[in-house]
């Protein structure tokens, strides 16, 4: 029977109630008394030299409260980045200054060059077209190989060149890999591309500053997955604002993807120009500002190579990647290439040897970061790809090779770093088999070829590292944050409980999944528990919402709480029953007195810890209100096997994509439609980047790809009904709930499954191919199966732009 | 946007008045108007909307077999109005023009005034030979379209009405560019007792064109078969992020192909 309430349960999201009425309180919505308006002059080229700049006339216009350029912000810090790298020399990585506004160069299309405040939208945007800038244009960096060859125009001047650091991992290994490749029965090797994406969530970035005269305070609004992170590298690197005398609130936030973790310069702009100008001051990004200045994200360029000895083992992997991260380093852009990349390469199986090589470079373009998945999409690609590879070069069948590989035994040490606590791959691909039916793949490919197209199978698995992090392990490995989770649960007198947790939902569903965890523990109706996030003034120091972490860390922090409220409850209990709190239970909302009848209520308890008339105050204090901070030990190991059917059409190239199932192991479930949701939503941008999605600059460092009409999104008409299970369940074994997280496995797990279902079409069709590039759409399809040319295809070399066509 | 007057005529007349101003533009559905001027990318002095201009609106049919089509008429309107007019491929094309949001606001008039190198209807247009009517002259389709966003059009001058002789049979097959679903190629096929018309948008750098070889070729032989050994020259197709210049060639093909099996 499913439960209808707790841990387990499907209960509707109660946030949807004021999402879909059109009563949330999203950012843009928060008008403050007196507020002016900013409008940014960006720069229209990839790279140049700022000559002069006149705002005269426009600081003149109707309107204008003030102009500001890259001088205003001398005295003020820059962008911090909150990841430092160290490279395989021994030696930290290159770290450009990120100023608020340009000062001297302007480095990618976007770039932020002066700021005018306005009493209007419109007058802010008058003016700012009426600033003069000359630009002494530079050669455009693009390509990330020509970046790092000798003599290559620098992106930042002061830096040696446009080299960030050369990392490899595990260095120890490399020996050993090199020798283990060269002694293998069979090599594969595959060149990838791993495309550049923009977030595009429904929501754009929006800043509102204001700063009280009276008392000195600043308050930041902004769209923001993490206002405690803002606040302390806003406060303490940029502005230098004590945290005390600065409050971050990130309300309604209409989706993030990773791209909304970061502190951005327009945050900083508008807190200090509030203080600046004595009036509040207010962004809203248009969609053509969110696409040149939002992190994008991937953006590889891979060769991988597995070596397999005459059994089919796989006996070493060995990568050498080149990462892309702009023009400068957005906050947790060094980690995405390396610590959750290359900690991912051994997968769900049996490697003993590998090395990863990454090389991340700048260029003159949006700097890119974390989005959805994060480094670990980028890992399991290449190794599902090449597996998929390798098995059709040995002629086997390319789920019995992973079975074969598949680690069976946990906890298992990686080589490369991790210790994945629990799994059972062989489960869930046993699961994938059922629920994809992938014994009617046959007939159903027989039935596409009566109707002229070629079907495609394509399964793989994967393996990610959620819950981050360990901040003692991140510390070493050069996080400059811990990432601990907090939570207060605050019981009030008559036995209602609001917890604020330093979580933030920005379409998990929070305000929904939560009350159950605690709704379970006392055993009381979820109504009565309500989840505050996203304000730094009422929650305590908090890391905020990414790397599928919610429950599984901040949940977990909140179930911390939650037993010490319960411990100091059953204290009082115990006095009011006359008993020993040792012989007290909690159960179905009452504490009673174990092997009797004497009973006490949850809200008599909390009613008593208010009203402390008959109360024990010599041992324990008046009040029930707990705080808790969790860090976990390891991080969690969600996993999973997904299996994409897809017809081609071989006279276009176009791609339908016709079953898509998902089998995925999150440990214990809080509430499975929530589960499911956020699957099917990694499944359609995992869809959307392996066949629409391609962020492109041509050679002069311009974004092509710069609004909706050349940037394709996944559309409902674009994907099938999704099969999805999350059944087999082996719990974590390190967090009090044994949850894994589900948040980024959709979007980690299905861009293989889908281009491994292409190829396998147009095998099938007589098309002899190894791989086509991400994404793939019909053209580079139908370049692919005519041997045509397809601009930037070709070597990596060649695809590095991010491919034209 | 930029500041603008704004007038609303109830005639034509008074429309190509209100266009004598300098700088002054006709607004139609505004379905890239709007968008271009939210971004800045054109200032007009004036906007004269020809949305409350009954005489140029509506469907019907004239004593020579064409239907006839008020410049002024949305989409929507087109698709209902066709089908019981026997001009099915019309239909076809009209109905999956965007969104019916899109269907409901674009006029013929506008798109054919814009001539989008991707929009649908100057392929039904050059296809079915059809005249553009204006306040002040009748051009026929195969003079009307001059290359990417431009036409015959005078300064000021409106498209009042299209007069497209009505096929026996036709079909309209387009293959949607991923992102912008306009599109990449888009072929409409038209026969008619003693010709084939073919009309090829979104392909060519010069805009919509009539592919002559292959209405040869079906004139005498109305099947999908007839055209399988004909191919348009990559040269001159257009090449993006989208397409190569190679596959839109190749796309003209097996759209034409694929609108005569549908028109069958």
């Amino acid at each position: 029977m499913p439960k209808d309430t707790g841990i387990g349960a499907s209960p509707k999201r109660r946030e949807d109630v004021r999402f879909l009425t059109g009563d949330g309180n999203y950012t843009d919505d928060i008008n403050v008394h007196g507020q002016a308006y900013v409008h940014f002059l960006r720069s229209d080229v990839a790279h140049g030299r700022i000559t002069s700049i006149d705002t005269a006339e426009a600081g003149a216009m109707p309107g204008v409260v003030r102009v500001f350029t890259g001088k205003d912000f001398e005295g003020v810090g820059s962008i911090p980045c909150g990841w430092q790298v160290t490279g395989r020399d021994g030696k930290p990585m290159q770290e450009p200054a990120h100023p608020v506004l340009a000062q001297g160069k302007v480095r990618h299309v976007g770039d932020p060059i002066a700021a005018v405040v306005a009493d209007t939208p419109a007058q802010a945007r008058d003016a700012a077209e009426a600033i003069m800038v000359d630009i002494e244009d530079l050669p455009a960096v693009v390509d990330m190989k020509a970046a790092v060859a000798d003599g290559a125009t620098k992106v930042h001047d002061d830096l040696e060149n446009n080299l960030c650091y050369d990392w490899g991992f595990v260095e120890d290994n490399r020996d050993a890999v090199d020798k283990a490749i060269k002694d293998a029965a069979h090599v594969t090797t595959l060149e990838l591309v791993n495309n550049r994406l923009v977030a595009n969530p429904m929501e754009p970035r929006v800043a509102v500053g204001v700063w009280e005269k009276g008392t000195d305070n600043y308050t930041l609004y902004t769209t923001s997955q993490n206002p405690h992170v803002i606040r302390l590298l806003m406060g303490a690197f940029v502005l230098g604002i004590p945290e005390h005398k600065l409050r971050v609130v990130a309300p309604d936030v209409g989706g993030g993807f990773g791209t909304k973790i970061f502190h951005y310069a327009e945050e900083a702009f508008c807190t200090f120009a509030a203080k600046a100008c004595r009036r509040p001051v207010k962004w809203t990004a248009s969609r053509s500002e969110a696409f040149m200045s939002d992190a994008h994200g991937r953006d590889h360029v891979t060769k991988i190579e597995l070596a397999l000895d005459a059994d089919h083992n796989f006996t070493a992997v060995r990568t050498e990647t080149y990462a892309n991260m702009g023009a400068y380093l957005s906050t947790f852009a060094p980690s995405v290439p390396t610590w959750l990349h290359g900690t991912l390469m051994a997968g769900n199986y049996r490697t003993p040897l590998i090395y990863v090589n990454v090389k991340a470079v700048f260029t003159n373009t949006v700097p890119v970061d974390a989005y959805r998945g994060a480094g670990r999409p980028e890992a399991t690609f290449q190794l599902e790809r090449v597996i998929d590879k390798a098995a059709r070069e040995l002629g086997v069948d390319p789920i019995e090779l992973r079975r074969k590989n598949f680690i069976t035994e946990f906890p298992y040490a990686t080589p490369v770093a991790v210790e994945y606590d629990t799994g059972d791959y062989p489960a869930t691909m046993d699961k994938l088999s059922e629920i994809a039916d992938l014994s009617g793949f046959d007939a159903r490919r027989k039935e596409s070829e009566a109707k002229g197209k070629w079907r495609g199978l394509g399964v793989n698995c994967y393996i990610e590292a959620c819950g981050i992090a360990p901040s003692n392990l991140v510390g070493q490995l050069g996080a400059r944050a811990g990432l601990y989770e907090s939570a207060t649960v605050r019981v009030n007198a008559t036995g209602g409980i609001t917890v604020m947790t330093g979580s933030h939902s920005h379409g998990q569903g929070h305000e929904t999944s939560f009350p159950q965890v605690i709704a379970e523990m006392i055993g009381i109706d979820e109504s009565m528990v309500e989840i505050v996030h996203g304000d730094t003034a009422n929650t305590p120091m908090g890391m905020g919402t990414y790397g599928s972490r919610s429950i599984a860390v901040g949940g977990s922090a909140m179930v911390r709480a939650a037993e010490k409220v319960v411990n100091k409850a059953k204290k009082i209990a115990a006095h009011l029953l006359e008993a020993s709190d040792s012989d007290i239970e909690l159960k179905e909302g009452k504490f009673s007195v174990a092997g009797t009848d004497k009973s006490v209520a949850w809200g008599d308890v909390t009613l008593a810890a208010y009203v402390p008339h008959n109360y024990p105050l010599e041992d324990i204090e008046p009040g029930l209100e707990e705080t808790a901070f969790y860090d976990p030990a390891n991080f969690t190991y969600p996993s999973g096997a997904y299996a994409c059917e897809v017809e081609v059409d071989p006279e276009t190239g176009q791609v339908t994509i016709e079953r898509f199932a998902a089998a995925d192991d999150f440990g214990n479930v809080i509430n499975p439609m929530i589960v499911s949701g956020q699957v099917h939503g990694g499944i359609a941008q995992g869809v959307g980047q392996a066949l629409l999605e391609n962020c492109s600059y041509d050679s002069e460092g311009q974004l092509l790809s710069a609004s909706y009409m050349d940037y394709a999104m996944p559309r409902a008409a674009d994907l099938p009904m999704f099969t999805v299970d999350h059944s087999c369940q082996t719990p974590c074994t390190h967090n009090p709930l044994g949850v894994k997280g589900c948040g980024e496995a959709g979007a980690i797990g299905s861009p293989p499954s889908v281009v491994n279902a292409v190829i396998d079409a147009l095998h099938s069709g007589g098309c002899k191919i190894d791989h086509i590039d991400m994404p793939l759409t019909p053209s580079r399809v139908w370049a692919a199966m005519t041997g045509a040319a397809a601009a930037g295809h070709g070597t990596a070399e060649g695809r590095s732009v991010g491919g034209e066509v | 946007m930029y500041n603008f007057d704004f007038e609303r005529p109830k005639s034509v007349a008074d429309a190509v008045k209100a266009l004598q101003t300098e700088e002054a533009q006709p607004l139609g559905g505004g379905q890239t108007l709007i968008p271009t001027l939210k971004q800045r990318l054109a200032m007009p002095s004036k906007l004269v909307s020809l949305a409350g201009i009954d005489e140029i609106k509506g469907v019907c049919k004239d004593d020579q077999n064409r239907l006839c089509i008020g410049g002024g008429t949305v989409h929507r309107v087109i698709a209902e109005k066709a089908m019981s007019e026997g001009f099915p491929g019309l239909t076809g094309l009209a109905s999956k023009i965007g969104d019916p949001a899109v269907r409901n606001r674009g006029t013929i008039g506008g798109s054919l005034a814009n001539n989008d190198p991707s929009a649908c209807y100057p392929a039904a247009a050059m296809a079915t030979g059809a005249t553009i009517v204006t306040d002040r002259r009748e051009i026929a389709a195969d003079d009307y379209f001059k290359g990417l966003f431009e036409t015959a059009l005078e300064e000021g001058e409106i498209i009042t009405e299209v007069k497209m002789p009505i096929p026996e049979a036709s079909a309209y097959m387009k293959f949607e560019q991923p992102a912008s679903r306009f599109p990449l190629v888009g072929v409409f096929v038209a026969r008619f007792s003693d010709r084939v018309g073919v009309g090829v948008t979104g392909a060519s750098e010069s805009g919509v064109f009539r592919w002559t070889e292959a209405e040869r070729a079906l004139g005498s032989d109305f099947s999908a078969d007839a055209v399988k050994g004909l191919s348009v020259p990559a040269d001159g197709m257009i090449s993006d992020l989208h397409g190569t210049a190679e596959y839109r060639a190749h796309l003209v093909g097996v759209m034409t192909r694929r609108a005569v099996a549908a028109a069958q």
